[in-house]
């Protein structure tokens, strides 16, 4: 299987879905002739035209309405939020139209819309820059909600995404672009709302989403030296959420340790937390820890930054915590 | 209105069974009538009123089984027939007020606590809300255990009340009972004498049966004291490391013996058994090997100065072994009056718990029913138990010739954490001493 970053995985599920759907098009600030901030667009304007590849003004607001109207029309719009932090500017149209017009309609209008971007941090770009915001747009009934992990993952994501007959919010790990890994080639997808098990293991279920994945993926290998076999599992998306592999994990290993970059409260952790002990209660060996990013606007310095984030020794003391030792 | 209350009729007695109503609403109450049947883990007791007047209501249908302390009747005037129970505000009133307001009275006034089967004046509120089975914990020790914990125990049939936790507040975790569920450690039952508690009873069914499939035959539901006595035997074999010494005691000279005392007794209405012969022998070897006298309770060896003998008693639904106190200084008289008693109230349910519940030493005898012999299972937490078979005549050698003698055989079963097989052989020894010459039971 050949390998790709992240960040072409992500390029080919769209240019791949342009070439089959005509209807399949783009909006967003410099993702044109400059290729994309992060370059996740970047030559795809040559290749399929301005009217397709369209620059916006810096006026998320605006494009994203002007893009629900398309989607309304029948097209497939893909919105780049440069990052996930001006989408706060949106809003009000995400919200409020996006997801409510299948509802407002009397399910006669859909909105097929995917708004992609990156989400969270780790890239030292300060408090205002660094927001993890899968907790926040997951909140919403009408919005679907995915964080993909890998590279195979983002591309058959995103083209479940595009297919979607519904607003999705498309949470790309930003500090993953560069990273690199097996993408088949050609037309696939990964359905929403079905969790993959990162890894295997009976002693304690790790769960996250996104690049605290990876990070799971290195503490289990850590805690395998100790002899603590770790169950990772990859939510891919926050909605539909994937309960059934959740619980099904929980009734084998007894403990979770939920690790998310947002902040605790509210969050992703809470909601996994909740949900285990309505449907796993009478299998928890230990309460539901729950591993956060520190409850502060992001620091911008690079040793603060990785402080206020989960840490590998966080995690692992949490896991000792849920077992006991 | 006063309020009659499940009493506590043993220090390990947490509940009990309201059997059977005696009187009705309505009904005209005297001080000591008995209202009300019910039984305890082992016995059935009247219910017997404190108080005068009517009974007004009955609070508890028959066959419930309610904590000790429960209000189950109340008993006022006859226009309060059929009225509610006493509103919070005013049972209480009447005795309570010696507890908090005057110490030293109450501490010195002890009458109230004879032991009498009759229901107190409840302190009507509380007593409605007694929790139910906080089993073994200490008062106001909350039993701590994760979800899964709990929910394995009770497909186990682990009591957790008895399982230390190790986790954070003493919490306990999986890892607390892997041992019990992999069966590496047997499963700790109370200490108390109790039956263990309804879920585990029930959670063990289903791991008994073979997967899925319902054995044929009649369900027979286990009596209170079935399942106590079935309890506490498999605690014993799985706990205790048991061996067996026989002996063969030759009685013909102890019925000789027997004859003459029933003879001389006989005015007195008093008839002396095999059995009483053997409680005085066993009591008099007990005090020449008080190592045999013993119990061992939570990996402590106790060595017993009294000397109480308890005689295993088969009634219809299990067993129970009240006991002759202080055996050894006991006259077989006076041995054959206690344990006539005990046997005839045993049978009609009319022993109170503490009568069956301590004891030093067991004998079980199934002499009467004509067998060779036996081997008994110790009776927790006592170091030993004595089976008696029958006697039976047998060709003996004495002095060189062939005569009939009355031989009997006598197996102790011994715990071996406390007991080596010497130990146990010299008792027998002595006991065969006393048995083969009687006339040491009448002087010792």
């Amino acid at each position: 299987m050949p390998v790709k970053t992240y960040r072409d995985a992500l390029r080919s599920a769209m240019a791949e879905e342009m070439e089959r759907d005509e209807s399949v098009v783009l909006l967003g600030e410099d993702i044109g002739i400059y290729g994309g901030t992060h370059l996740v667009t970047n030559g795809l304007i040559d290749q399929f035209g301005s009217r397709r590849v369209i620059d916006t003004p810096i006026a998320e607001n605006g494009f994203t309405g002007a893009a629900i109207g398309m989607a309304m029309a029948g097209l497939k719009p893909i919105v780049e939020m440069m990052t996930w932090n001006f989408s706060f500017q949106a809003v009000d149209q995400i919200i409020q139209n996006a997801a409510k017009l299948h509802y407002f309609s009397g399910g006669q209008v859909h909105v097929p819309l995917v708004i992609r971007g990156p989400n969270g941090g780790g890239v030292q770009l300060s408090a205002q820059h660094t927001h993890s915001l899968e907790g926040f747009y997951g909140h919403f009934p009408g919005l679907k909600v995915v964080s993909p992990a890998t590279p195979e993952d983002v591309k058959g994501m995103m083209l479940a995404a595009i297919r979607d007959p519904d607003p999705v919010i498309f949470l790309e790990a930003g500090a993953l672009y560069g990273t690199k890994g097996e993408v088949p080639d050609g037309d696939y997808t990964v359905e929403f709302g079905k969790a993959r098990i990162a890894r295997e293991g009976n002693d304690v279920s790790l769960v996250s989403y996104g690049r605290q994945v990876n990070l799971l993926l290195r503490v289990a290998d850590k805690l395998a030296e100790d002899n603590i076999e770790a169950e990772v599992i990859d939510l891919r998306s926050i909605r539909p959420f994937d309960a059934e592999t959740l619980v099904s994990s929980v009734r084998k290993t007894h403990r979770a340790v939920v690790v998310q970059e947002q902040w605790r409260w509210f969050s992703v952790a809470s909601e996994v937390a909740a949900i285990l002990q309505e449907q796993a209660f009478d299998d928890l060996d230990a309460p539901v820890e729950r591993v956060s990013g520190a409850e502060v606007p992001a620091p911008y310095a690079r040793n603060l930054e990785i402080a206020a984030f989960p840490s590998e020794q966080q995690i692992i003391d949490a896991v000792r915590r849920v077992l006991y030792r | 209105m006063a309020t009659v209350i499940m009493p506590k009729m043993g220090d390990a007695m947490e509940e009990g069974t309201l059997l059977k109503w005696l009187k009705n609403p309505g009904d005209e109450i005297a001080v000591g009538d008995p209202i009300a049947e019910i039984e305890t883990d082992k016995v059935t007791l009247e219910l017997e009123s404190d108080e005068a007047g009517f009974l007004t209501n009955t609070l508890v249908e028959e066959g419930a089984v309610v904590p000790i302390g429960t209000p189950v009747a109340t008993i006022g005037t006859e226009s309060e027939v059929g009225q509610g129970a006493p509103a919070d505000a005013e049972a209480p009133a009447a005795e309570e007020p010696a507890q908090e307001e005057a110490p030293s009275p109450a501490a010195a006034a002890p009458e109230k606590e004879e032991p009498a089967p009759v229901a107190a004046t409840a302190p009507a509120a509380e007593s409605a809300s007694v929790a139910p089975q906080v089993a073994n914990r200490q008062p106001g020790e909350r039993l701590r255990a994760s979800p899964l914990v709990k929910r394995l125990a009770a497909e186990h049939g682990i009591d957790l009340s008895v399982v230390a936790g190790s986790g954070p507040g003493g919490r306990i975790i999986k890892n607390d009972i892997n041992d019990f569920i992999t069966g590496a450690k047997p499963i700790p039952q109370a200490v108390a004498q109790e039956a263990p508690a309804t879920p585990a009873v029930n959670g063990q069914q289903p791991a008994a049966a073979p997967s899925g499939a319902t054995p044929k035959g009649n369900l027979v539901e286990l009596s209170r004291i079935r399942r106590t006595t079935g309890a506490r035997m498999s605690e014993s074999k799985r706990d205790i490391p048991h061996y067996y010494v026989t002996s063969e005691v030759d009685l013909t000279a102890g019925l000789e013996f027997r004859k003459q005392i029933n003879a001389a007794l006989e005015s007195e209405g008093v008839k002396v058994s095999v059995n009483d012969l053997i409680v005085k022998a066993a009591g008099l070897a007990l005090r020449e090997h008080p190592a045999v006298n013993s119990s061992y309770v939570n990996d402590q060896l106790y060595e017993h100065d009294n000397i109480d003998i308890n005689i295993a008693i088969s009634l219809q639904g299990g067993l129970i072994a009240p006991f002759v106190p202080g055996a050894d200084g006991k006259s077989l008289g006076s041995i054959a009056r206690i344990t006539k008693d005990l046997g005839e109230r045993a049978r009609n349910g009319g022993l109170t718990p503490d009568e069956y519940q301590g004891g030093t030493f067991t004998i079980s005898n199934l002499g009467m029913f004509d067998v060779d012999e036996f081997i008994a299972v110790i009776n927790p937490p006592q170091a030993a138990i004595l089976a008696v078979g029958s006697a039976r005549q047998t060709p003996v050698v004495r002095d060189g010739e062939i005569v009939i003698g009355n031989m009997m055989k006598l197996t102790v079963s011994a715990d071996h954490r406390v007991l080596d097989g010497a130990a146990v052989a010299g008792f027998l020894q002595s006991v065969r001493k006393y048995l083969e010459n009687p006339m040491l039971l009448a002087v010792s």
